[in-house]
């Protein structure tokens, strides 16, 4: 056994040396496991954008991007093992993609200094950067997805559901309870019945959970699930032949791999996001000339336009455009993970940014301020095209109900800072 | 040469009877003893605690609880995962005040005792879980082998459910994550974000090497004997005195008091923020269960072995594949899948007994060196 321990800790010792890094940025992905085919597009299109940045236009500021590419399986512990390997070297911000290994990292990253962008997913109280000086989950959170879903409810509706029923069928862990308490103080306001279905990990068995949506008939389903449980719900619903234009998924459940394997009869079914689908946008061509003819493209490079790799793409832009930001703040080419959080801190995405990026009209403009870490809550409702084989928007962007967000978000946050005894920032 | 009693002599009955009696095995012990204690806290960092040492020193104890059950009792349990869980959130409730509520005047009332002591609560949550295996090992009473085993598993189904289900567990939180806040010894933080490494590294050594000798003592001591007894043959064991009962309940009991302190320390001192269905699942069962039988079953050594091998052996490969060569990510990750899987069926195919078996015919022979006969 020592031996055994001996040459592991030589090996390892010798393995994690990297090599020095200009700008460093972490992907922790997943290629792997029963999340897979969610994790690959989202990884490849964070890394495609970074490729592209190296390739055409020399890093940002003149300052190579050097990604580093950990595989984390939907796992925390090996999340754990992926942050304490790569954390060294100054590395700029995480994206982990995982509520699960967000709420580990949440606590680690800040007593290390290294900003986390949980975008759309994490801990959604952590837009109050009063308590989570290094996290940031612009430009929309899980609270913002319960109120979009309602609201999109309400609309077609005429404004009153006070005689409908929805029932949230969610992944039974952290990232799926998150909605509910959202989702009962929206009930109380417009008097909806809501009833909660579980779907314990990874998904694969959802039989009871339709069952019972058969038998009670709710009006709307909405879905909080991720990876394989996606693909089960949809087929689920189509099987007991559930109105799917009344079945609304979170922007984790709605991309293309989990309609498909539903087929024809998925048609109709939407799904929430905050920033716009298909590959009609300039940087495409870039990405085309610059990482994919020259063959840099991140994994098997078939997943281009695809909604996950459009947010991806989403994800490294922003990261990006936060590093350009606080070049600016600092004067300085190479930053540190603390300027970097500068960086994020006063990001602001205006319209004309993104055209000039060669992304005209692909998300909403927010601010990020001291105070207010998670945007403006702005999301859409796309709907899934069977035929055409890809999801569209069917919505402008709309704002949640921030009335009653900012109560939760108050509160939950600070009853962290209380347990955590943290310090109000910002004063 | 060096490895044999010739020369040992030995006065005392105390003395013959320790754990180590070869004096060369003895030096090596109070070596590792020495290095574990000593050396190690001075030049670990953060990576090597949180990716290296802190789930082998943890999923040791996990292993060596276990194996008392299924290596010294012989009774097969699928249900780690659950008593981990109950040691880790029986932990998380001690640390942060327990809360209980009762009703008065039609109303209820939230009594909470003070916050106990990060030491205190992680063998507080090892005595919650004594208490939930012996209820759960109370079928074992009745049956045997793979039935036992399934109703393990449902204990393990069961429990997790539980920690889902009942807010209380988690303190009503909304996310149903149970997080550890800091809590400290002597003013030394050994939870929570600020933890330095070596104070998180020898907080779980100390209950590794207290489980250790623990286990050990009582394996080679009455109880043990009588779980032994009823391993190889539970009739012969009954005739000639052994209660069944009090043996097998003991032996869950005690399994489960390390599994529960093997969760504890999983939650508060690793992870430090843990949700039941990720990290407690039915897989952490057949991890640990798999670490005993590779380490080899009825072996304290054997515990160590095998969760050095399912722990170390994934960080390795992983880092000379993707660190070492630069292979793509998911490829090693796949690799590492084949590579470990091939290498327990090998194990298992060259010597059943496990590891710690390849360990005893290494002693065996280095007695006999240097003339083999």
């Amino acid at each position: 056994m020592k031996q055994k321990l001996l040459t592991a800790v030589t090996a390892a010792a010798l393995a994690a040396g990297p090599a020095m890094a200009d700008l460093k940025i972490v992907d922790t992905s997943y290629r792997t496991g029963p999340y897979a085919a969610n994790g690959i597009p989202f990884s490849d299109g964070y890394q495609d954008y970074f490729t592209l940045l190296n390739e055409r236009d020399g890093g940002i500021g003149g300052e190579m991007i050097n990604l580093v590419e950990c595989e984390t399986g939907y796992n925390t512990e090996k999340g754990v093992e992926c942050y304490e390997s790569t954390k060294g070297d100054e590395s700029l911000v995480y994206q982990p993609l995982s509520t699960g290994i967000t709420y580990q990292l949440i606590p680690k990253a800040s007593a290390d200094g290294i900003p986390l962008h949980t975008m759309g997913y994490g801990r959604t109280s952590a837009k109050n950067g009063e308590v989570f000086k290094w996290v940031f989950n612009y430009p929309a959170n899980y609270w913002d997805g319960a109120s979009h879903a309602v609201t999109h409810i309400l609309n077609e509706n005429d404004g009153d559901i006070s005689d409908k029923t929805i029932a949230l069928v969610y992944h039974n862990s952290a990232y799926g309870k998150e909605p509910i308490r959202t989702l009962e103080k929206l009930s109380e306001k417009h008097g909806y019945d809501l009833s909660l279905l579980a779907v314990d990990h990874p998904g694969q068995e959802q039989t009871s959970q339709w069952l019972r949506i058969r038998r009670e008939k709710p009006d709307y389903v909405i879905m909080w699930g991720w990876g394989v449980m996606n693909q089960v719900a949809i087929q689920e619903a189509v099987n007991i032949r559930f109105p799917m234009e009344n079945f609304i998924g979170i922007w984790w459940s709605g991309s293309e791999n989990d309609v498909k394997a539903a087929g024809e009869r998925a048609d109709g079914y939407k799904a929430l996001t905050f920033h716009n689908l298909g590959s009609d946008y300039p940087v495409y061509d870039d990405i085309q000339e610059y990482v994919v003819d020259a063959g840099l493209a991140a994994g098997a490079g078939d997943q281009i336009g695809s909604v996950l790799y459009n947010r991806g793409m989403y994800a490294a832009m922003l990261a990006a455009e936060a590093v350009k930001t606080a070049q600016e703040i600092h004067g300085v080419s190479t930053i540190t993970p603390e300027q970097m959080r500068d960086g994020m801190e006063n990001l602001e995405i205006t319209e004309e940014k993104m055209a000039a990026i060669g992304l005209p009209n692909f998300g909403p403009e927010f601010t990020v301020t001291c105070e207010n870490h998670g945007g403006n809550g702005l999301g859409a409702v796309s709907q899934w095209d069977a035929e055409a084989g890809k999801f569209e928007l069917i919505t402008d962007y709309y704002q949640s109900d921030q009335e009653i967000l900012q109560e939760l978000v108050k509160e939950d946050s600070m009853a962290f800072a209380e347990e955590n005894d943290i310090e109000l920032r910002c004063n | 040469m060096f490895y044999r009693e010739a020369g040992d002599f030995k006065t005392s009955y105390e003395a013959d009877s320790q754990t180590f009696p070869i004096k060369f095995d003895r030096y090596r012990y109070y070596a590792v003893l020495l290095i574990g204690f000593a050396m190690v806290p001075f030049i670990i960092n953060d990576y090597w605690v949180n990716a290296v040492f802190l789930p082998f020193l943890i999923y040791s104890i996990a292993a060596i609880g276990l194996n008392i059950l299924v290596g010294y009792c012989g009774q097969v349990s699928l249900g780690t995962g659950g008593f981990m869980a109950v040691g880790a959130y029986a932990c998380y409730k001690f640390m942060t005040g327990l809360d209980i509520w009762l009703m008065q005047d039609g109303e209820w009332v939230r009594y909470a005792l003070p916050e106990i002591n990060i030491f205190f609560s992680v063998i507080l949550a090892g005595v919650v879980t004594a208490a939930v295996g012996v209820l759960f090992g109370l079928p074992s009473l009745r049956i045997k082998g793979f039935y036992l085993a399934v109703a393990t598993l449902a204990a393990q189904f069961f429990l997790v459910w539980l920690f889902n289900k009942w807010s209380w567990t988690y303190n009503y939180s909304a996310s149903g994550q149970i997080s550890a806040p800091e809590r400290t010894i002597m003013g030394v933080p050994v939870t929570g974000a600020e933890t330095a490494p070596w104070a998180a590294y020898l907080f779980c050594l100390v209950f590794l090497t207290l489980s250790a000798l623990i286990a050990r003592n009582l394996t080679r001591g009455m109880a043990g004997r009588k779980w032994m007894a009823i391993r190889d043959m539970d009739i012969a064991a009954e005739i000639i005195g052994v209660n069944p009962l009090k043996a097998k309940l003991s032996a869950f009991a005690v399994s489960s008091f390390f599994v529960g302190i093997s969760g504890a320390l999983f939650f508060a001192v690793y992870l430090g923020a843990v949700e039941v269905g990720e990290a407690f699942g039915i897989n952490k069962s057949f991890l640990v269960l798999f670490m005993v039988i590779i380490g080899g079953l009825g072996s304290i050594f054997g515990s160590f072995a095998g969760a050095a091998f399912l722990v170390l052996l994934p960080v390795l490969l992983k880092n000379t594949l993707v660190g070492g060569l630069g292979w793509p990510t998911d490829l090693a990750a796949h690799l590492e899948f084949i590579i470990v899987g091939g290498l327990i069926v090998t194990f298992l195919v060259a010597e059943p007994h496990g590891l710690a078996q390849l360990w005893r015919v290494a002693k065996e022979k280095l007695r006999l060196w240097p003339f083999p006969h």
